[in-house]
């Protein structure tokens, strides 16, 4: 075990996969000789050389239409894509290109690409460089989608997605890249050190696709989130006072509807936390699934706290945010209901 | 109407009624382009971009630099497949007007494009096709019951009913499925190459567009990342003058070739007679070679003619003159091939009808076992359960209850 932040993590996933598969290679936007703007890939390319740790051009469509040959052509290529916001050039490749090959080719074509990206707010990027477009991916068939929550699962999610005959897109919220969040702007920052899912064994090892993870048990409430709200939902549940059970989703698609319906059956009260906008964001889905699957066991009606449904601003960031408060209230909303 | 005489709305020599007019297309004379070494460097080579290779001569003799050493059965086969391809193509519109399949696109036309440049290639080279390059599977031994079969989405379907027709594919002779999507291949072909470099293989990597797809943002993708990584890579555009009814100068094909945009991403562009399969073949060759040497990328266009409809769903009448083609300069690539054959004393007018016969006869053939799989109204049908599968490599949950869910709806649950 070392204590690791999620960028530590992620770099040690790539290593311990590069290690041990000839077939991984990387390519993106400045991952190579300078190791990533985030540095998820530092000192990987000396490791591993220039023909296996890629540093691309500025062409998102380019690097995923590349690295679907590529995967066609018996490699496993992990395509870094700056910010998320940059990934809609790459849309078409991944829409109609990446999440279709094996079923358009009835099963005899298919690309095992991961595609990372660094996804979500707080980090005063502006409306270029705090987007959460995870909802666009999970509607389109064909494509696993992951967002992570801590080094621990970044880790052995990564490896699962890379070891993954699917293509993979893999979301990683650069706020708590190195230290947990809970959604106090005024507080100072922590690192991944004193938590514990900052122990992250130094070998291979791998967190299921499809699994969601009961991140704290609770009685009277369920809060169903992900990435960086996962942090904010527990601080905000503590606030609260409420015995809340805080599922993490951690893959998105294909969802884990086992663990929702057996919480919010036991709970009989269910919130909705995401940072992405609201209007068919992935918390709608998630309010349908368990309406369908709770409906009799539900003692209030279901309830979402997202970002609002205006691009993310430079100057409202906090105002944008679904901050400690916003998800206390929503939690008392739940709770004062029905 | 109000002048606006800044703009510039391309406008194509000849409308419907109209003479055609193909005086726009640059020709050189056949044999008068060099051919450079494998090794020349791309500014050394530039004119290549705007001349055109051509190797057949107006007295259907081969000449040139550029003219290949082929054996006399290399050119009997190729003019075999071609002559299949159009009784295949014949056959299967007229199979589509009989609404028997839903959908159809010939080739007419450009038969020389996918045939000959299909034989410069190895077989351990993978193909990224369009969707006009239905030659090019057969040459590289697709069946045509399994093209047939594809067509008819019947139980036999390469693409288990997942594609509509002429979406072809063949793993095992290493040509890739095509897409409805324009221009995705192109930088997927330039990964794969890429990848074939990284392993240290010595495969090359081929892929097709049209003219008109030139305008695709992918386009310059794979150009880009085939220039900067030196992909052992062929990239080629078909340009047959139509992109459904917007001309070429849609594509910005009236200010320069479009091997003319090679040069300047630092790779060699060749413009070529397409409808000339000695000379498609030479300049395949010549850049399958060259990449395979460790030269990198080129980009070929193939000047050609669609001669037919973009599809069954295309009016070309209403569009450009009915005629056109007989007017194209460069001929119909079929009578070339043969007239040059019969010039050197390897085939006869009377070999060449019986050849479009049996060509026939092997399509009726091909048919008839084909439908023994099942048609679109006549059983054996595929099962419904396939439109789940292959979603991901194993079902997720959810796809398992949607399709109980579809068998339950339809009394057939297990």
């Amino acid at each position: 075990m070392t204590q690791m932040s999620m960028i530590q993590a992620i770099r040690s996933a790539h290593d311990v996969m590069m290690e041990k598969d000839p077939s991984v290679v990387a390519i993106g936007q400045d991952i190579g000789y300078f190791g990533g703007v985030f540095r998820c890939t530092e000192g990987l390319q000396k490791k591993y050389g220039e023909h296996r740790v890629i540093d691309a051009p500025i062409a998102e469509g380019g690097i995923i239409g590349t690295a679907i040959g590529m995967g066609v052509n018996g490699l496993r290529p992990v395509a870094e894509i700056q910010f998320a916001d940059y990934i809609y050039p790459g849309f078409d490749q991944v829409c109609s290109e990446l999440s279709r090959l094996r079923y358009r080719s009835g099963g005899e074509f298919f690309a095992p690409v991961t595609i990372r990206t660094p996804c979500g707010g707080g980090i005063r990027g502006g409306q270029t460089h705090s987007q959460s477009p995870e909802g666009i991916f999970t509607h389109v068939s064909g494509v696993k989608t992951v967002m992570v929550s801590n080094p621990y699962d970044a880790k052995g999610l990564l490896i699962a997605a890379i070891e993954s005959d699917d293509p993979v897109v893999f979301f990683e919220p650069k706020r708590i890249y190195n230290g947990p969040f809970d959604g106090d702007p005024n507080k100072p920052a922590v690192s991944w050190a004193s938590h514990p899912k900052g122990d992250v064994p130094d070998d291979y090892y791998t967190v299921p696709l499809d699994k969601a993870e009961v991140v704290e048990e609770g009685s009277e409430l369920t809060i169903i989130t992900y990435g960086t709200i996962v942090h904010v939902a527990q601080a905000a549940a503590k606030k609260a006072g409420v015995d809340a059970e805080i599922i993490d989703v951690r893959t998105l698609m294909p969802l884990d509807i086992d663990t929702l319906r057996e919480s919010v059956s036991k709970t009989g009260r269910c919130l909705v936390a995401h940072e992405a906008t609201r209007f068919c964001g992935y918390g709608a889905e998630l309010v349908a699934t368990v309406q369908k699957e709770c409906f009799w066991n539900l003692e209030a009606p279901i309830s979402r706290v997202t970002g609002w449904d205006t691009p993310y601003p430079h100057a409202f960031e906090w105002q944008y945010f679904p901050v400690q408060q916003r998800i206390v209230d929503g939690i008392r909303k739940v709770m004062e209901a029905g | 109407m109000t002048e606006h005489p800044k703009l510039h709305i391309p406008q194509p020599t000849a409308r419907p009624g109209e003479q055609p007019d193909f005086s726009y297309i640059e020709l050189s004379d056949a044999g008068a382009i060099e051919r450079p070494p494998l090794d020349a460097a791309v500014g050394d080579i530039e004119h290549l971009a705007s001349s055109l290779v051509r190797v057949l001569d107006d007295e259907h003799e081969a000449v040139g630099p550029w003219a290949p050493e082929l054996e006399p059965e290399t050119l009997l086969k190729a003019l075999e497949i071609m002559v299949l391809t159009r009784a295949y193509d014949d056959r299967m519109l007229r199979i589509q007007r009989q609404g028997k399949i839903s959908f159809y696109m010939q080739a007419l036309g450009e038969e020389a494009v996918s045939v000959g440049q299909g034989l410069a290639f190895q077989d351990g080279d993978m193909m990224f096709p369009a969707y006009r390059n239905q030659g090019l599977y057969i040459l590289r031994g697709t069946g045509l019951v399994d093209m047939m079969c594809q067509c008819l989405s019947n139980t036999r379907d390469m693409c288990k009913g997942r594609q509509m027709p002429i979406f072809y594919q063949n793993r095992e002779k290493n040509i890739f499925t095509i897409s409805g999507n324009l221009t995705t291949q192109y930088p997927q072909a330039v990964g794969w190459a890429m990848g074939a470099a990284i392993k240290g293989e010595d495969h090359v990597a081929a892929s097709w567009i049209g003219d008109g797809s030139t305008a695709e943002a992918d386009f310059h993708h794979a150009l880009t990342f085939a220039a900067v990584y030196n992909a052992p890579v062929v990239l080629n555009v078909v340009n047959n003058q139509w992109a459904i009814s917007t001309f070429q100068g849609f594509a910005g094909g009236e200010r320069r070739s479009f091997a003319s945009r090679g040069p300047g991403y630092g790779i060699p562009g060749i413009r070529v007679d397409g409808n000339d399969l000695l000379a498609c073949y030479a300049v395949t060759k010549w850049a399958a070679e060259r990449a395979r040497r460790g030269g990198g990328p080129t980009l070929i266009e193939l000047v050609t003619y669609r001669a037919g409809a973009h599809s069954t769903s295309d009016d070309p009448t209403r569009y450009r003159p009915k005629d056109e083609w007989k007017a194209f300069p460069l001929g119909d690539p079929v009578e070339r091939l043969r007239k040059h054959l019969e010039r050197l004393g390897h085939w006869s007018e009377g070999q060449h009808e019986a050849l479009e016969v049996k060509m026939k006869e092997k399509v009726n053939q091909a048919w008839k076992e084909a439908i023994t799989h099942g048609t679109m109204t006549e059983p054996p049908f595929l099962d419904v359960r396939l439109m789940f599968e292959d979603v991901f490599a194993e079902m997720p949950e959810h796809l398992v209850k949607q399709r109980d869910k579809l068998l339950r709806m339809r009394g057939d649950a297990s």
